[in-house]
């Protein structure tokens, strides 16, 4: 399945701090750990994640620090701050909302196959 | 192995290439670039196939320096070379059109100054339109530089036509001090309007109005230098001329003003074209005059709290006082639009915090000064005018201290300092309006 551009830029932010929620962690682990979340179906550019990760960083979401890891890779290390905590919980109650508003109204009353059918 | 090393090198130095790169940014997309390249080797990857996905995973250059280059305009703003880019900087023409404008502002300046037959006449009429016949060419040439849609230039012309009508169909009265008022809040308020074509339109955006700061900064030292070699050039023309039995005073009549204003546009020029040049100038500037007028500042505040102020407040002394804050707070924008946003805070934010609560200490006591006077005075346009400036900033001074004191003891980001800042931009430009627009009828055009 392809998901939309559009929809993966919106996702990032809330996916990452997500990710980020679970403890500190660095770029590459950050997007194998996007990977494992969404089986492989969603996927972007690498390097994009750094520009996002940064302005998390600016936006103050973040807290950011360079520290060799245990195989003698210097990496840096992403942990979330508490602004980036209510960011993500902010997050969270519109997606929810957003979720629950499409799922309505794609169970509700059958109406789905019709406006197919008539698209 | 090596074969890999000197693969990843060479990736390193294409994406080290591009300014919007920088040292630390490369270090970190390289340990990525090597994470995913052990992996791919332990899935059973030859080393080379394995270089060869990890890069392509990464994304083409100029799409990854595109994005880091929106996350940081700030190192945008040093280079926009970025290849693929909707625009491409065309340098042959960019020159000749500068000067066009230039020498049109020129030409404009020089009319006027000769209809107003100064200087053997006193035209404050001069004086009070200078801006407005300067400023509209600089707003033109961001216009057309920015390629600013039709509507939005009439959005930019509007207001300089009011400015126009306003300040020429009032009715001052002789020797009027709102009169002087506007000669000084006039250029500050069309200062404002150039912002807008310069913005493209895009007046929201904090990112831009940054831009803004660090463009009417960087205008400034080239201003000031270009102002010097002026005066140099002009105290040497009197010096060949005057033994030749030329006047030269009626020379310089004839070249200063209309020089002064084709300068305006040729300093925006320079900011445009050669930033690389004053990028390296700028931030050592501030580093050295915030340091030694956070020193001032302090030994001013002393001095003041200590021999009181009382007595020595008198009207100029206000105003060289006013000058100071305004001087200040330029310092601090400036040094703030210049400052990569991503850094913790520095010996430098230390600094500037000391020269913004000594500030804030001064500002307090003009203030009491201020209002003792006018409580035993009433007010006056002067009065006002001053009371209004000293008020914005003491509430711009006293958010930066407490934002930067916040985010100097690491319980906000630098962002929110910066924040506040571009919001407060606006009211700036307001009051300054006001003072053109309001002050006079409400003190009887006196």
């Amino acid at each position: 399945m392809h998901i939309d551009k559009d929809l993966v830029a919106a996702l990032a932010t809330p996916l990452v701090l997500t990710i980020l929620a679970e403890g500190e962690s660095y770029g590459y682990a950050i997007l194998k750990r996007v990977r494992e979340l969404s089986d492989g179906e969603l996927e972007w550019t690498d390097g994009m994640l750094y520009p996002l990760l940064h302005r998390l960083r600016r936006l103050g979401y973040v807290t950011t620090e360079w520290r060799t890891s245990p195989e003698g890779r210097r990496r840096r290390y992403y942990a979330i701050a508490d602004d980036g905590r209510a960011a993500l919980a902010e997050q969270q109650r519109q997606w929810v909302t957003v979720a629950r508003a499409l799922r309505d109204v794609w169970e509700g009353d059958d109406l789905l196959p019709f406006a197919l059918a008539r698209g | 192995m090596e074969r890999l090393e000197l693969e990843i090198a060479e990736w390193r130095g294409f994406v080290g290439q591009g300014s919007t790169v920088n040292g630390r940014d490369v270090e970190e997309l390289e340990a990525h670039l090597r994470d995913q390249i052990a992996d791919l080797v332990a899935a059973g990857l030859a080393a080379d196939e394995a270089i060869l996905v990890a890069v392509k995973r990464m994304g083409g250059l100029d799409e990854l320096s595109r994005e880091f280059a929106r996350e940081h305009s700030g190192r945008l703003w040093k280079q926009i070379v970025l290849s693929g880019g909707d625009e491409q900087p065309q340098p042959d023409s960019r020159w000749v059109e500068a000067l066009v404008f230039a020498v049109a502002t020129a030409i404009t300046v020089q009319v006027a100054r000769l209809t107003a037959g100064f200087p053997s006449d006193e035209s404050l009429w001069l004086f009070r339109n200078l801006s407005l016949l300067v400023l509209p060419f600089l707003a033109g040439y961001f216009a057309r530089r920015r390629g600013l849609a039709s509507r939005r230039c009439l959005l930019t012309a509007a207001p300089f036509a009011i400015a126009a009508f306003v300040i020429n169909l009032y009715p001052y009265g002789d020797q009027a001090s709102t009169e002087l008022l506007v000669i000084t809040h006039m250029p500050v308020v069309l200062w404002f309007v150039v912002a807008y074509p310069y913005m493209n339109g895009v007046v929201r955006s904090y990112e831009r109005r940054m831009d803004f700061v660090r463009f009417t900064g960087e205008w400034f030292i080239y201003y000031v230098l270009i102002a010097l070699g002026g005066g140099v050039l002009m105290g040497l023309t009197a010096g060949i001329l005057e033994p030749a039995g030329i006047d030269a005073e009626r020379v310089i009549e004839w070249v200063v003003l209309p020089g002064a204003a084709g300068g305006v546009i040729v300093a925006a020029w320079l900011v445009e074209s050669k930033q690389r040049v004053v990028e390296n100038m700028a931030p050592v500037l501030t580093m050295v005059f915030t340091p030694l007028f956070a020193v001032m500042l302090i030994i001013a505040a002393l001095v003041y709290a200590f021999t009181g102020l009382r007595g020595a407040f008198d009207r100029e002394l206000l105003s060289v006082f006013d000058l100071l804050m305004v001087v200040v707070l330029g310092l601090v924008l400036y040094g703030m639009s210049a400052r990569d946003p991503s850094q913790g805070p520095g010996w430098m934010d230390r600094i500037q915090l000391v020269a913004v609560v000594s500030a804030l200490v001064l500002d307090l006591m003009v203030l009491g000064a201020m209002l003792a006077r006018i409580g035993e005075l009433g007010f006056t346009p002067n009065r006002t005018a001053a009371l209004g400036l000293n008020l914005l900033l003491l509430v711009n001074l006293a958010g930066t201290a407490w934002l930067s004191a916040r985010f100097l003891t690491g319980r906000s980001t630098f962002h929110r300092l910066e924040r506040w800042q571009t919001t407060y931009l606006p009211v700036f430009a307001l009051w300054a309006a006001t003072v053109v627009v309001i002050l006079p009828p409400l003190f009887g055009f006196n």
